[in-house]
């Protein structure tokens, strides 16, 4: 049987784990599943103008007993520091993001190279829950995972898609 | 026209359990001293973010009224949220943005809206079109009133003094956030 691609597996977890709510700033990795979460009437999807709003958002909803995640690409990720260090991690608010790597393995764009090398050293400065998935295989597991933690422990957690999942034909 | 008198007059309308976010500095400060009420949120950091936090309570909870208190400096920070509960269009979403015209917690610095811009006006570029400048104390109650009446969302606009907040918010993040949560958690009117 086939496996499902990557966007549906994650849909999969989302609704799994209730997760009803989803941010996201526009990133052409992430479309497929941007589009998928548009066309199922399970997910409420909104698209703000910036990362930071997104978090507030999801914050605010998490406190009034809706889950929801974020999604973005890694310069979207660069622009969150200040909202994760006074918001999110203070308040012990269990933000999901899912977080598209841009800027390496084959990235053209100088500037998403340069801040994609800011993201995990911000993550680690904050203690943040983080793993990079690089294989289909372990993406239900390792989603399913993170997001069931992250509410168990009332803790935000950085699920990043690797290029090796997203872009790599096999 | 006063903030901490302005606060008073607002929560003292608030008698079904109403989501009050107060935005950094003093615009929960005053809030804060305005008296306890669990469903009050106070944002000790992440300026600029009451306006994003209330939505999404507002949206979670499309039955409680919600309130995002902010500062000018710190609306003009996330400009693009305006746009945003525009499109969304909560019907129980309502902002109060005190305008002093400065950044007064670091030194009374002029903001932006002590020359040119308009932030009711900007709300209504956004489409946000019940957006209003409360002339007076009075009038603030009627907007007030008209808010916790009607299908918003509403913004409201109150210009006022350069007078110091009447409190300091008690800084326990985990504590806000688990006496909101379970306020808004709780059932029944």
């Amino acid at each position: 049987m086939q496996q499902p691609a990557w966007h549906e597996r994650i849909v999969e977890v989302l609704k799994a784990n209730q997760v009803r709510l989803v941010t996201y700033i526009p990133d052409n990795v992430l479309s497929p599943l941007i589009q998928a979460v548009h066309a199922d009437s399970f997910f409420t999807p909104i698209c703000p103008a910036r990362e930071e709003e997104a978090v507030g958002i999801v914050a605010g909803a998490y406190m009034a007993g809706l889950r929801g995640v974020t999604l973005m690409q890694t310069s979207g990720f660069a622009t969150l520091p200040n909202a994760l260090a006074s918001l999110v991690v203070p308040y012990q608010i269990p933000l999901l993001m899912v977080i598209s790597e841009r800027g390496t393995l084959g990235d053209h764009q100088l500037g998403q190279a340069i801040v994609c090398r800011t993201m995990r050293p911000v993550l680690q400065a904050l203690g943040i829950e983080h793993f990079a998935v690089e294989r289909l295989e372990d993406l239900g597991f390792v989603a399913d995972g993170m997001i069931r933690q992250a509410y168990a422990t009332q803790a935000p957690a950085a699920l990043i898609l690797s290029p090796l999942l997203t872009k790599k034909r096999s | 026209m006063n903030r901490f008198d302005l606060t008073r007059r607002l929560v003292a309308k608030l008698e079904h359990r109403e989501a009050v976010i107060g935005g950094i500095g003093n615009t929960n400060f005053d809030l804060w001293a305005a008296g306890p009420r669990p469903e009050n949120f106070y944002m000790l950091g992440s300026m600029g973010l009451a306006v994003p936090i209330a939505l999404g309570v507002a949206l979670a909870q499309p039955e409680r009224r919600v309130f995002a208190l902010e500062g000018d400096g710190s609306l003009l920070m996330q400009l693009g949220s305006l746009g945003t509960v525009a499109s969304l269009a909560p019907k129980n979403l309502a902002i109060v943005v005190f305008d002093n015209a400065m950044y007064q917690i670091t030194g009374s610095q002029k903001s932006l809206t002590a020359s040119s811009v308009d932030l009711v006006a900007m709300a209504k570029g956004a489409g946000l079109a019940q957006s209003e400048w409360a002339r007076d104390e009075a009038h603030f109650e009627s907007l007030v009133e008209r808010a916790l009446a009607g299908a918003g969302p509403w913004l409201i606009g109150a210009r006022i003094d350069g007078d110091k907040p009447a409190g300091v918010t008690e800084r326990d993040a985990a504590k806000i956030r688990g006496r909101f949560m379970a306020a808004l958690a709780a059932k029944g009117d």
